[in-house]
Formats: structure tokens, sequence, C-alpha cells
């Protein structure tokens, strides 16, 4: 265990527990970028770049973006007055502390685990293309449809079928 | 002696870092690399503004600045009139000095921290870009992706500047920019991934040295073949969108949202939102110089004995000066021309141009390949700009002048 990897680790998890905490829901939703570039950080110090820099390409520059303007777009912006933590959060934290601990198990215990570290190869980002573009073309491919699919149906889902209330053609 | 004078900085690290003992060395080789980037960028971009004000002036055929001289204690030895080339230095310290208001109703935590967020992704940017010939800071693997990616945070910021002033001028500005930063943010990713596919990596070294060879002394730039031409003429525009610049200036149009997202921001928090808007200039500048410009190589063989860095810089500051030649030429678009031109022309010209890159890739390298690569671009780029063009009824311009 290495500083840099402690003081990471501290950052995220403290942003994961603003994110819950806090009450104002934009300031939940910045809380979150910064848990997310903390988990990028933690990548890169596996050195895995690709993902790294894909976390925060991905998940602090669309997702938190798309999560801060759903709340803006559809909330108004009074925050509650009230605690967000409810009166049975010990049972909660008992909860939560039981399934850490079976996925803890689950996890150390598992014969999937390689019992080896692996070096790291030569070329991570271009062996990722590669794989990408030849192994695994086709997953690719149909994930990219699903989304597709995905999208066209959020939009037709978001359009306003009242057309015919409107004969005048004025929008 | 022309190479020594190429790696000038390069030695110049190596002779200060053997000042200090060998065990802090990898601590502080990149302080020293950061201080290059921290006191050279910013030194650049108060220049740049003298220019742009000056140039801007000289296009709508007005002064500009052009008072300011040596500053106080220089001026009792040499009282040079520097032609308003020192206007940086009041301007600077003007707005160390005004008073730095926040707004009541501000939310005042990410009010604060809206401009620190703005500047440090820009900053990081920086770190993978090659200034020259053996000068690039962090060269990664994925340099490409990083540079997009610490990109991405700056629409954090904005939005963290345009909801926390609590004012709606600025929640417009910031909503305008990033619809505008993410539909832009597509055509510019696309281009860069044609010279991707074409060099084969993401590290920009690696494409620096796929353009570092000369046939008949003209240089492999990628700009000088179909694909990569049509390639950067898509990623100038999408820059110029990314960095708010007219005529995309939509986010922080004067007329209509006073300044957008930074409106209720004054003193040093609105020069930093300045600094960092112009910093990202130039470092996209610097990254399309690098994918398409051949970075700090130079255009024709016999000129390869300029320093690598004064190539780069000069190939910065002529895009630098077609950015501020835009800014005083052309007029803002309106928010459905600028959705229209992203969506409608520039993603599929973007697509078709992977396209072609992709045939340029596996045709054989005669002329066959000039003519076929060259038709599909221009059929598609007249396609498109037809298309485009449909059911706007455009008749004649029509003058009508004072009696």
């Amino acid at each position: 265990m290495t500083l840099a990897l402690i003081i990471t680790a501290l950052v995220t998890v403290l942003a994961a527990a603003t994110v819950m905490s806090l009450r104002n829901l934009v300031h939940c939703a910045l809380a979150m970028a910064v848990a997310f570039s903390g988990v990028a950080a933690l990548y890169l110090q596996l050195n895995a770049e690709f993902v790294g820099f894909a976390e925060i390409l991905v998940y602090v520059g669309a997702i938190a973006i798309l999560i801060v303007f759903a709340i803006l777009l559809t909330r108004s912006g009074e925050t509650p007055e009230k605690s967000v933590l409810t009166s049975g959060w010990l049972a909660g934290v008992a909860v939560s502390a039981m399934v850490f601990t079976l996925l803890g198990w689950a996890v150390l215990t598992s014969s999937a685990l390689p019992k080896e570290i692996a070096t790291a190869p030569a070329a991570p980002v271009k062996n990722i293309g590669d794989a990408l573009m030849g192994k695994f073309v086709l997953p690719l491919e149909i994930v990219g449809l699903v989304l597709t699919a995905a999208m066209i149906g959020a939009v037709i889902i978001a359009l306003k079928e009242d057309k015919k209330d409107n004969p005048g053609g004025q929008p | 002696m022309f190479d020594q004078l190429d790696q000038i900085f390069v030695t110049a690290l190596h002779w200060l870092v053997s000042f200090v003992p060998e065990m802090l060395r990898p601590l502080v080789t990149p302080l020293i690399c950061i201080s290059f980037i921290l006191a050279v960028f910013p030194a650049y971009f108060s220049i740049i503004t003298i220019f742009e004000r000056k140039g801007i002036g000289r296009i709508q055929n007005r002064y500009g600045p052009n008072r300011v001289g040596m500053p106080w204690p220089l001026n009792k030895i040499f009282n040079w009139s520097l032609a308003g080339f020192g206007q940086f230095i009041p301007d600077g310290l003007k707005m160390l000095t005004k008073e730095d208001i926040v707004p009541r109703a501000a939310d005042k935590i990410v009010h604060f921290l809206a401009p620190v967020v703005m500047l440090i992704p820009v900053l990081l940017s920086y770190s993978v870009l090659p200034f020259g010939k053996n000068m690039t800071l962090a060269d990664y693997d994925a340099g490409l992706l990083f540079f997009f990616a610490v990109g991405g945070a700056v629409e954090i910021s904005v939005f963290m500047a345009g909801w926390s002033s609590r004012n709606k001028y600025s929640l417009l500005g910031a909503m305008r920019a990033i619809a505008q930063m993410v539909s832009y943010e597509i055509p510019l990713i696309l281009s860069a991934v044609s010279v991707v596919m074409i060099v084969g990596s993401l590290k920009l070294t690696d494409i620096i040295a796929h353009q570092n060879h000369y046939t008949f002394g003209i240089a492999h730039w990628h700009v000088f073949t179909p694909w990569g031409f049509i390639g950067f003429v898509l990623f100038f525009i999408a820059s110029l969108a990314e960095s708010n610049r007219t005529p995309f200036d939509l986010p922080e149009a004067e007329s209509e949202i006073i300044a957008g997202y930074f409106t209720e921001y004054s003193g040093f928090k609105f020069a930093l939102f300045f600094l960092g808007e112009y910093l990202g200039m130039f470092a996209i500048s610097g990254l399309g110089i690098t994918l398409f410009l051949g970075g700090w190589t130079a255009p024709f063989s016999f000129l390869t004995w300029i320093p690598s860095w004064i190539w780069f810089f000069g190939k910065l500051t002529a895009i630098i000066f077609v950015f501020i030649w835009i800014r005083a030429t052309l007029p803002r678009l309106r928010m459905d021309q600028l959705m229209n031109f992203a969506w409608k022309f520039m993603l599929p010209l973007a697509l078709i141009n992977m396209l072609v890159a992709g045939i340029w890739h596996y045709m054989a390298a005669d002329w066959q390949r000039w003519l076929v690569c060259g038709a599909l671009i221009a059929g598609a780029y007249v396609l498109l700009g037809r298309g485009l063009m449909q059911n706007q009824k455009l008749g004649k311009r029509i003058y009508r002048y004072a009696e």
C-alpha cells in the first residue's frame, strides 16, 4: 500500500460518502464527479491507462453532465429541510457491512482470481484496440446496436404525441 | 550548432537537474517542466491578448491599445513607447486589484471552485503536447485520449460557474456552452480518429514521427492528404466551437446574455476564466498542429535546420492569428444554425472522412487513391452542403442604403 493509493482511496470514499449525505442534489452530482475522478486515478495507479482515461472521458465528461442536466430539468431548486439520513440508518449500516463481508469473502476465496500477478503488456492500449477490432468486434457491434435502439426508444418516448390538438400547424 | 539550439531546453533541463541529488531527480524534473509550462503559456497568453486587440482594431479600422509603454521603474532608464505592447501589465494589475464581488444568493463554495476547476484540466492537457523534439512532459501511450478526457472536465466547471451564480443569464450561458461543447466534441474527436486510424497509435510522438519524412522535399503532413485536409478543417471548426470563439460565441454572447456563465465573476476570478479559455484555445490548436500540421516538423526538408520549438510556436501563432481574424470578420451563429451545422453537416462529414481514411490506408500508394479519396470527399461535401441548404429559402441579398 503506497501513500498515493491511500490518498486517492480516501478522496474517493469521502466523495462517495458526500454524494449520499448532502441535501442539495447538484452538490451531490458534483461530489460524484470527484468520486469518478478518484476511481480513474486508482485505475491509473494500476497502469490501466486506457480504462482510467476512458473513465474520466465517459463518467466525468458525460455521465456527470447528464445527471446534472437531469436534476436541473426535473426538480425545482429547493433543498429539503430535514436531514437526508432516515431514522433507520443503523440497520442500513449493518446490512451493508454484511453484504460487504459476503462479497469480500466471495472474491477472496474465488478460484477465478489469478494467483500470481500478471505482468503488464508492452503496449496495452494497442492490445485493447486490436482485441476490440478483432476478437471482440461482434460483441462491440451488438452493444452499439443495443445502445442505438435504446437511444431511439428514449427519443420516441420523449416525443410529443398530441399533434392532432394543434391543427393550425403552429408550434 | 543548430542541433544544439534545437535541444537547448532539453540540455538546460539536464543541466539544472544535475545540481540536485540523485534521489530527488524524479521529483525535480517534472517540477521544472511544469513551471516551464506555467511560465511560458500565460506569458504567451498576455502577448496574444495585445495582438488580438491590436489586430481586431486594425481589421475594424480603429487603433486599439497604442499608448502604454515601459512600466514604472524602467521608464526612468529607457523611456520607450512600446506602441501599446505594454498594455498587458496594467491589465493584469487591474484584474488583481479589483474587488472580488460574489452575489449574496450565490452558492459560495461552488462559485469559488469553478474557475479553479476550469484552469486545472486545461493546464493538465499541456502535459501531453509535444512542443519540440524530445520536449513532451508526459508521453503517454494514450496521450490523445488523455487530452480529450481532461477536456471533458471543462464542461463541469462551466456548469458550476453558471449554476452557482444564481443568475438567469449565467445559467442560460452555461446551458448553451454545454450543449455546444457536447455537440462539437463529436466531430472534434471523430476527425482525430481518422489520424489515429492511419497512424495506428494514440501516442502523440508517434503521430508526429509518422509525418516526419519528406518526398521531393515536401513533408508528409496529414493535412496534405484528402482525408487529412477535410479532417483538419473539421477539427479547426470544432476547436473554434470548443473554445467558444466567434462565430460560436453564443455561450458568452455579450449582446444577448451579458457574458454568459461568467457574468457574476469579477476581479481575478474573471481573469482566471479568461486565462482558462485562452489556454484551452492554445492547447486545442497545439493538438491540431500535432495531428495534422506535423507538430514540430518543418514543411520542407531544406528548412529542417530551424529549431523544432520555433516551428511549434510559429504554427501556433499562425493558427491563433486565424482565430483572431475569424473573430474580427464573422458574425455570430443562431442556436438552431449551430446545432444544424454540427449534427447535419460536420458529423456526417467526419464519419465519411473516417471511411475515406480506411480506404486510403488499404489502397496502394499511387495516384488512384488520391482520385478515389478526393472524389469521395468532394462528393460528400457537395451533397451534404446541398442538403443543409434545402428549405432555407435563401434569396438574393438585398442592400438598402440611406438616401
